[in-house]
């Protein structure tokens, strides 16, 4: 039976990184449309914890390679052992979610398997060897349907757009021995940014501020706070690092999809739209009321947000 | 002392990120009416970083890009801000990721840079791919999405560590990378290859004088046939269409409104 093989990834805290139970679904879904088993891939210094864990998400079985070499995900060690791992069972399809992780080290293992590969995919369609992946293009401006021709095949998934696996019935666990790398890149450090806020990616509503918050986003974290949600952030606000660069909404920051999308001092490039309009309820705080932002919001609000920032904050306190 | 470095760019042409794509009513492609076009938003910066690591360290760049005569313009565009020289692979028609790396290898493998800096993604494809593919093939390391915010306004920003350092031996490069959840840093032995990041730096202009100049800067041409590159698509698009449009929204007068709108029709609070 063909098998398709799926990434799972562990944060630097050795915990599971969330977006990888979408990219399972994804997979599970691939599996049903191609025949295939659905196998998954830890990879670590040690990685039966996390693959303990993951067995019961519908998987047949999950390849778990422990060695010091793979303490950090660099794609010069997690590619090729993805890509090893992938010839020596027979996988066809190799995904894994489109995070940091997933976007730098998956190409490196479709080079190993001459394999074509789509990034970010958020559908699949048709069944056999006619699977279609429709994926974004031009910031989301443009869908496309794409096929891809080589006999092995690779994806990453764009976690907003697949519900999470769910647990069930426990697959088992193999071990596999990753090859020695070749290629000597260093991991140096990892400097985090730590936050007491919900994750970006996770949260069930987000407050995000632009350029004008003028930098001063005291209102966006006390209404983030007092809702639980996550801080996102424009490119602008970004670029002028008055908040951490992980905060960035957008084609090439994250993509996110809460029940709850606060805009507040944000125009609505296509770029900040890009990684946010897949939201379920989206509200949006600007003073000039041709803001593009409007055009995808539900409830706009053309206003100073210095004035109903703590307006809004002041009433959903009382609502409580 | 400083080693002189060799570095190799890229500059894809792509659509201006202002514009606006619409897609063909027969899903073919998109709307070239009205459109204009650039130098990939990332590979600036990677020409802004390679000209930057020449100033300090002396050596040469040269930028490649992969297109018809048009992608004359951005190369033309590259070396005004200061490249050296440029090589241009002369290809119409759809090409995909694994036919660029291929062909972006076979010149590296020709001109032998230190290190190959491009951009992380491109603006119209979205597939963050070829540097990785690339660096596979080649038995190189890389270090994807090179980032720091510096700009050269400030003293203070001019003073801080650059976010690719090369090492005193000019064997190696240290490159902060922007990660999911903060900045990691790896340590790359030359040649590598490095892709950009938005806050890695920010491109300068090209000065008069280097538009110029930049007219009479060499451009060798060379063909995906004359480096032996099959670049038969691998990677098919069937079709493209508009992403389904959000309905509709509407203007609330106040919070007091928003708030009553929130609680009993989005039921989100
Ligand atoms: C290659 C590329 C990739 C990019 N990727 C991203 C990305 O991932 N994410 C992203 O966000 N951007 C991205 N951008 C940038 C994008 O094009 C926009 O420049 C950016 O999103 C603008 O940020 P902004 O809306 O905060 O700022 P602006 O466009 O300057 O908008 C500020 C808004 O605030 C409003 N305002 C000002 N004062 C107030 C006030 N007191 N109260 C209420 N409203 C006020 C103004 O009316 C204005 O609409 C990218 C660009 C490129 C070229
Ligand atoms: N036609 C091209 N010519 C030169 N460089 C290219 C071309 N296509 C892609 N690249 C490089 O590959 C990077 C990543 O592109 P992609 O994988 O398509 O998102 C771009 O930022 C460029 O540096």
């Amino acid at each position: 039976m063909p098998i398709v093989l799926i990434y799972v990834e562990a944060q630097p805290d050795g915990n599971l990184r969330k977006a990888s139970l979408h990219a399972l679904a994804a997979g599970a879904q691939l599996a049903q449309a191609t025949g295939s088993e659905l196998h998954g891939a830890v990879l670590g210094k040690d990685a039966n914890k996390l693959a303990d864990m993951v067995k019961g998400y519908g998987l047949k079985t999950v390849h778990a390679a422990s060695a010091p070499h793979l303490e950090h995900a660099l794609a010069e060690t997690h590619g090729p052992a993805m890509a090893e791992l992938a010839k020596s069972i027979g996988a066809t399809w190799v995904g894994a979610a489109a995070t940091a992780v997933g976007r730098d080290m998956l190409p490196r293992a479709a080079a190993r398997l001459q394999a074509a590969m789509a990034t970010d995919v958020m559908g699949i369609s048709g069944s056999g060897n006619d699977v279609v992946l429709t994926r974004p293009m031009w910031a989301g401006s443009v869908m496309a349907d794409v096929k891809l021709n080589t006999p092995v095949k690779c994806f990453t998934v764009r976690a907003t757009e697949f519900p999470a696996a769910q647990a069930g019935a426990a697959g088992e666990v193999k071990a596999f021995n990753a090859p020695a790398p070749t290629v000597p890149t260093q991991f140096v450090e990892f400097k985090e940014v730590k936050s007491a806020r919900p994750e970006l990616t996770e949260a069930r509503v987000v407050v995000s501020g632009g350029r004008g918050t003028k930098g001063d986003f005291k209102e966006i974290e006390a209404l983030a706070d007092e809702l639980g949600a996550a801080v996102g952030a424009s490119r602008a606000v970004c670029d002028a690092g008055w908040v951490p660069n992980d905060l960035q909404v957008g084609q090439t920051g994250k993509v996110v999809a809460p029940q709850l999308y606060i805009a507040a001092g944000i125009s609505g490039a296509i770029q900040h739209l890009a990684g946010m309009k897949g939201s379920k309820t989206i509200v949006a705080i600007n003073k000039d009321p041709e803001a593009p932002i409007f055009q995808v919001a539900d409830y706009g609000l053309v206003a100073d947000l210095f004035k109903v920032l703590p307006e809004l904050r002041a009433a959903i306190h009382a609502a409580k | 002392m400083l080693f002189p470095m060799k570095i190799l760019v890229t500059a894809k042409r792509v659509e201006d990120p202002e514009s606006k794509i619409k897609v063909k009513p027969d899903g073919t492609g998109i709307v070239p009416e009205g459109l204009k076009y650039k130098i990939n938003p990332f590979d600036e910066i990677a020409v802004e970083e390679a000209l930057r690591l020449v100033a300090k360290h002396k050596g040469e760049t040269v930028v490649v890009s992969i297109g018809g005569k048009e992608v004359h313009e951005q190369l033309r565009h590259a070396m005004a801000m200061g490249v050296d020289r440029a090589v241009w692979v002369n290809h119409t028609g759809p090409l995909d990721q694994m036919a660029i790396a291929g062909l972006l290898k076979k010149v590296c493998e020709k001109e032998k840079p230190d290190m190959a800096i491009l951009g992380k993604q491109s603006i119209d494809d979205d597939q963050n791919q070829v540097g990785q593919y690339m660096a596979e093939w080649l038995g190189w390391g890389q270090a994807t999405f090179a980032s720091k915010h510096e700009s050269l306004d400030s003293d203070a920003e001019k003073s801080k560590t650059p976010a690719l350092v090369v090492g005193a031996d000019g064997k190696t490069v240290k490159v902060v990378r922007e990660v999911d959840g903060g900045l990691g840093t790896v340590e790359c032995t030359l040649p590598a290859v490095v892709t950009t990041d938005l806050r890695l730096n920010q491109p300068r202009y090209a000065p008069l004088p280097g538009i110029m100049k930049a007219k009479s800067k060499p451009i060798e041409e060379l063909t995906p046939a004359g480096l032996g590159v099959d670049v038969a698509p691998k990677l098919t698009v069937l079709k493209m269409s508009a992403p389904a449009p959000r309905k509709a929204g509407i203007k609330v007068p106040d919070v007091a409104t928003l708030m009553q709108k929130l609680k009993t029709e989005a039921k989100v609070i």
